[in-house]
C-alpha cells in the first residue's frame, strides 16, 4: 500500500490543479470572451477531448490480450445508448457488465 | 437522464438575464433549494452507482478506504478520480499525476463562459460553486440557462457532491463484503466516456473535431505509445489551433 504521505500529496496536487482550472477563468472571463481562438476552442474541444479519453481508456482496458472483449463491450455500450434512449446509467451498466462477464467467464 | 451527462458545446454568450437574480427573495428560499435538489435527481441516478464503482475500485486497488471520500472532496471530478486511483496505486510520480489532472480536467476552463456564477453572491458560496463546477453542473446549467438562483444552483451542486461522496463510501463498504476483486469493473469509466462522446457528437458540426481527435490520438499511439494520452491531447489542441487559423482566413476571403 502506498505511504500515507504520498497519498496526501496526491490529494493536494489534484485539489490545487482542479480548483485552479475551474476558478481561474472566472477571473479572466471578459478578456477570454473577447478572444476568437478561445471561442473556437470552446466550441471544438469538448467532443474531441472526450473521444481521446474514450479511446485511451479502451486502449488500457484492451491491454493484456483483451482486445475483442473490450471492443465487444464498447459495441454493447454504443448500441444500448442509442437504442435505449441515451440513459447513461443503463448504457454504462450494460457495457461494464458485458466486459466483466467476458473477462471473468471466458 | 438523457441530457444530464452530455457535454454540449459551450455557447459562449448565454449569460443570465437580470430577471434571473431572484436569490434575494427570502420567501422563495425553500422552494429554490427544493428545485435544485429536483434538478439534481436524474444525474444523481448515474452518479451514485458510479461512485459505488469508484469506492470498490479504491479498495480493490489496495488503497486505504479513506482515500475514496478524501479524493472525492479534494478533486470532485468523477473521471479523473477513477484514473487517479490506478495512478496512486502504482505510486506514479506526482508530476505525472499533476499533468494528467491538468489534461483531463482542462475542459473545465471553458465552462466559465456560460456558467451562471453571478447568481451566487456570498464569497464562500461563490468559491464552493466554482470548486463544484463538475461536468454535470455545467451540462444542466448550459441546457437551461436563465432559471438559476443562488440557492437553487448551490443546492444542485451540493446534491451532486452528496451523491458522489456517499456512493464512494457505499462502494468501500460493499468491497468489504465481496470475496475477492472483481476484474474488469474499471471498464465503467471507458463506457462513461463512450456515452459522453455519443452525446457530445450529436449533429454534424462536431464531425471535424472528432476526426482531428481520432487522427491525433492514432498518431500518438504510433509515435509515443508510452505517453499517448498526453501527446494525443496536445496534438489535438494544435490541430484545432490550425483549424481556427484556416477558418478565419476563409472567412476573411469570403
Amino acid at each position: 500500500m502506498p505511504e500515507t504521505g504520498y497519498l496526501l500529496a496526491v490529494l493536494a496536487v489534484v485539489f490545487a490543479i482542479t480548483f485552479a482550472l475551474r476558478a481561474a477563468p472566472f477571473a479572466a472571463i471578459d478578456r477570454l470572451r473577447a478572444s476568437r481562438l478561445v471561442g473556437s476552442l470552446a466550441r471544438w474541444l469538448p467532443a474531441g477531448v472526450l473521444l481521446i479519453l474514450a479511446a485511451s481508456t479502451v486502449r488500457s482496458s484492451a491491454a493484456g490480450g483483451r482486445v475483442w472483449q473490450a471492443l465487444a463491450a464498447v459495441a454493447v455500450t454504443v448500441v444500448v445508448h442509442l437504442v435505449g434512449g441515451r440513459r447513461t446509467l443503463l448504457s454504462v451498466g450494460a457495457g461494464t457488465a458485458t466486459f466483466v462477464l467476458l473477462v471473468n467467464l471466458l | 437522464m438523457t441530457e444530464v451527462l452530455t457535454a454540449p458545446a459551450p455557447t459562449g454568450r448565454r449569460t443570465n438575464r437580470p430577471d434571473d437574480r431572484l436569490d434575494d427573495r427570502p420567501t422563495g428560499l425553500r422552494a429554490e433549494v427544493a428545485a435544485g435538489v429536483r434538478d439534481s435527481l436524474a444525474a444523481g441516478l448515474g452518479m451514485f452507482p458510479l461512485g459505488v464503482a469508484f469506492g470498490l475500485l479504491v479498495v480493490q486497488a489496495g488503497l486505504p478506504w479513506w482515500f475514496a471520500p478524501a479524493l472525492s472532496v479534494a478533486g470532485f471530478a468523477g473521471s479523473l478520480e477513477l484514473l487517479v486511483v490506478g495512478l496512486a496505486a502504482a505510486v506514479t510520480p506526482l508530476g505525472t499525476i499533476a499533468l494528467t489532472t491538468l489534461l483531463v480536467n482542462f475542459r473545465h476552463v471553458f465552462y466559465a463562459f456560460s456558467f451562471p456564477l453571478q447568481v451566487v453572491r456570498h464569497p464562500v458560496a461563490r468559491a464552493y460553486s466554482m470548486y463544484a463546477l463538475i461536468d454535470e453542473a455545467y451540462a444542466l446549467t448550459a441546457a437551461s440557462p436563465g432559471r438559476w438562483t443562488g440557492p437553487r444552483l448551490l443546492s444542485l451542486q451540493l446534491s451532486f457532491q452528496a451523491y458522489w461522496v456517499s456512493g464512494g463510501v457505499a462502494g468501500v463498504l460493499l468491497a468489504g463484503l465481496l470475496p475477492g476483486p472483481l476484474e474488469g469493473l474499471d471498464f465503467a469509466l471507458c463506457a462513461l466516456f463512450v456515452t459522453l462522446v455519443l452525446d457530445a457528437a450529436r449533429g454534424r458540426g462536431q464531425v471535424p473535431s472528432l476526426l482531428l481527435a481520432g487522427l491525433s490520438f492514432t498518431l500518438a499511439v504510433l509515435l509515443a505509445p508510452g505517453n499517448a494520452l498526453f501527446v494525443g491531447m496536445l496534438g489535438f489542441v494544435a490541430l484545432l489551433a490550425g483549424r481556427h487559423v484556416l477558418s478565419a482566413r476563409r472567412a476573411r476571403r469570403a
